[in-house]
């Protein structure tokens, strides 16, 4: 395909997309401003393709072709169906943010049980008077149209030294069929803080529809962090996801990603730590099936000396489906006595299915342990039949072995019922299967 | 009445093949030991009967309990109550021990039409079957056969054999890599099961195992055939004599 009229049928793809939405953009006149700059960034860029490193097995030109136009806020049947999704998949005790359609939904959260453990605010008010929120640490074409175009978001301030009671559960419901919503969310957690929270990526009813979310996510010194991803988009969907993450001295933070939807899906991660003696923990787990593209990219920065991190990634691949990881870890020269590890391991059930795992260290520092692992591989015939001859079916042995397989990502998750939870996602997958 | 009757069955593993027509007939409640060399076709008759993927079966029949035992799925052959008790027990690291017999078990009920067992009722009867055979209830708690010592391993397989009841169990090397105490107590547990209704097909290099599991029948296989059958007293005279005589009858 000739490069400058793919450009150009994007450029006027996005034009169209952004002069119809303009109006409905919250924000001040600075903020405007700063979007129309994100968006003119956006359209000399164009969706990412091949040729861009960072992009190189997940080529949005090709797997979505043009970003849909802006969904509107949702109609009162939508918020109907959007309450019946918040029902269907609320985790127990979670205090609910619930976005519909890229639109904050006051009457389906739970703001005022939250109000005295965490500060809250929507991105539509934040930007009425701050554009600061549109900057990020890291950007490219998908973050640029993410700015350009975020319609709200949850602002979270968790103070310092807050415990919180009850872990927050982020909500994003899609009621719009063929349309594309644009989120970004702020949570900041104070020093010595102890917060979970949890974010739903789910459909109510909407197909073919379009998510780009951005959450930028500070961790002070000292805190305690537990931060789930649970991306169940509907099977033709597409969600992009880019988090950009800051974690201060002797923290810990955990966290993990379940893909268990989407037609295509990336979540790019930007992790810096930026403080000293930190644990990262970083795991996550793909569940792919007939076409699905999964792709999920991290940067994990050692900005500082005596930081330990760890990523565990397990991808079972069905059908035609096509996983992607790509692991970046960089050691900074002055990051002595970093501890960074990362393994990943691809199951194929299929001759069809691909994986393409892409580890890289960039160590800039002489007194590091670091190292990587990569596999793929398919299921062990011998356990199969150990399995079968105890009278479990193929499809049973199967999804036992499954589960054993993720089950090492998922175990990293340390509060019980959420684990449960995250298990029952993956069960009901396997379920699909069968 | 005859449980498993092996007729004339050729097997071919990947163009050769390892077994030329081997007739067997096992009764229920009869103990019986196959004895041979070193590839002599003892385990690929104990994998071509619990129907391990990789054998190709070119003549002759299996039958348990006059059904078609080629036919079935491996899981449908042990839901008809085949158990093969396995040389070298695999490892399943995450899955559960119990799980794995809460599992296995109600898949095999559930493919017989029984109700299968609640978790309070199966938990009840793993405990009364683990200490009857003083299996501890850590390993339970373990995942598959991970980490656990060569007799362990085989007890986990004793364990199973006492849980699943099934009607016929072939034990595929039992003493292989087990010590004289671990030995003593697999072959323990495989005796307590030992019933008029269930029968026990012990595949075996060395006598020695056979004097804690008394047969009451012995074959001598050779070159992918029965060469000798007779009663445990034939035992005895391998061990003395050796199997070159019977190579050469083969």
């Amino acid at each position: 395909m000739n490069v400058a009229v793919a450009k150009t049928g994007n450029g006027r793809a996005v034009s169209d997309l952004f002069a119809s939405a303009e109006g409905r953009l919250p924000g001040s006149p600075s903020v405007i401003a700063a979007r129309r700059e994100a968006f003119e960034t956006y359209e000399r860029l164009g969706l990412p393709h091949r040729r861009i490193e960072e992009w190189k097995y997940t080529d949005l030109r090709a797997l979505v072709g043009e970003v849909l136009p802006l969904a509107a806020a949702p109609d009162a049947a939508g918020l109907k169906r959007a309450a019946d999704a918040v029902k269907a998949h609320a985790i127990a005790g979670a205090r609910k943010l619930v976005l519909v359609d890229g639109v904050f939904a006051p009457d389906l959260s739970d703001i005022k049980a939250l109000a005295s453990e965490a500060g809250f605010k929507t991105l539509r008010e934040t930007l009425e008077k701050d554009s600061g929120l549109l900057k990020t640490a890291a950007t490219d074409a998908v973050i640029s149209l993410n700015a350009a175009m975020a319609t709200d978001g949850v602002v979270l301030d968790i103070a310092d030294g807050a415990q919180l009671s009850a872990p927050i559960q982020i909500i994003h419901i899609a009621t719009a069929p063929s349309a594309s919503t644009f989120t970004r969310s702020q949570i900041a957690v104070g020093k010595g803080a102890r917060a979970t929270i949890i974010e739903s990526f789910v459909a109510a009813g909407a197909k073919a529809y379009q998510v780009n979310d951005a959450v930028i996510l500070s961790v002070g010194d000292n805190a305690d962090v537990a931060h789930i991803r649970l991306m169940d988009d509907s099977p033709d969907a597409v969600n992009v996801t880019s988090q950009f993450v800051t974690v201060g001295a002797n923290t810990k933070l955990n966290f993990f990603n379940m893909t268990t939807g989407a037609a295509v899906s990336r979540l790019q991660g930007f992790i810096t730590l930026a403080g000293e003696g930190s644990e990262l923990s970083v795991n996550g787990v793909n569940l792919l099936q007939k076409t699905e593209h999964g792709d999920t990219t991290l940067v994990v920065d050692h900005a500082v000396p005596n930081c330990v991190s760890r990523e565990v990634f397990r991808a079972v691949i069905d059908d035609r489906a096509h996983s992607v990881f790509q692991g970046r870890i960089i050691v900074r020269p002055d990051a002595q006595k970093t501890d960074g590890k990362m393994m990943i391991r691809a199951l194929l059930l299929s001759d069809e299915a691909e994986a393409d795992n892409k580890p890289e260290l960039e160590i800039f520092a002489d007194d590091v342990s670091c190292g990587h692992g990569a596999t793929a591989g398919a299921l062990d015939d011998s356990l199969l039949f150990y399995l079968k001859a105890r009278g479990l079916p193929e499809k049973q042995a199967q999804a036992l072995l499954i589960q054993a397989f993720v089950g090492e990502a998922i175990e990293q998750i340390a509060d019980d019922d959420l684990r449960e939870h995250v298990i029952g996602i993956a069960e009901r997958w396997l379920e699909r299967r069968q | 009445m005859a449980l498993l009757e092996v007729k004339d069955l050729k097997v071919r593993v990947e163009e050769r093949e390892i077994l030329h027509g081997l007739t067997l007939t096992v009764n229920e409640g009869e103990i019986h030991a196959i004895m041979g060399p070193n590839g002599s076709g003892k385990s690929t008759l104990s994998h071509v009967i619990a129907g391990k993927p990789g054998y190709e079966v070119t003549d002759g029949q299996i039958l348990f309990k006059g059904e078609d035992l080629l036919e079935m799925a491996p899981n449908e052959r042990a839901a008809k109550g085949v158990f093969l008790a396995f040389q070298y027990p695999v490892e399943i690291p995450g899955v559960a021990t119990m799980n794995f017999l809460r599992t296995a078990l109600n898949a095999q009920r559930k493919a017989r039409g029984e109700s299968e067992y609640s978790t309070p009722d199966f938990l009840k009867k793993v405990r009364e079957v683990s200490k009857s055979l003083n299996v501890p209830q850590d390993m339970l708690k373990r995942g598959v056969n991970v980490g656990f010592s060569g007799g362990e391993k085989k007890r986990n397989e004793v364990l199973q054999m006492a849980l699943f009841e099934p009607s016929l169990c072939i034990l595929d090397e039992m003493d292989s890599g087990l010590d004289i105490d671990a030995l003593r107590i697999a072959a323990d547990g495989v005796n307590a099961l030992h019933s008029p209704k269930r029968a026990m097909v012990v595949i075996t290099h060395y006598q020695r195992l056979l004097n804690y599991i008394v047969p009451d029948i012995v074959h001598v296989m050779s070159k992918g055939r029965v060469v000798k059958s007779g009663g445990k007293e034939l035992a005895l005279e391998l061990e003395a004599s050796g199997y070159a005589q019977f190579e050469d009858a083969a």
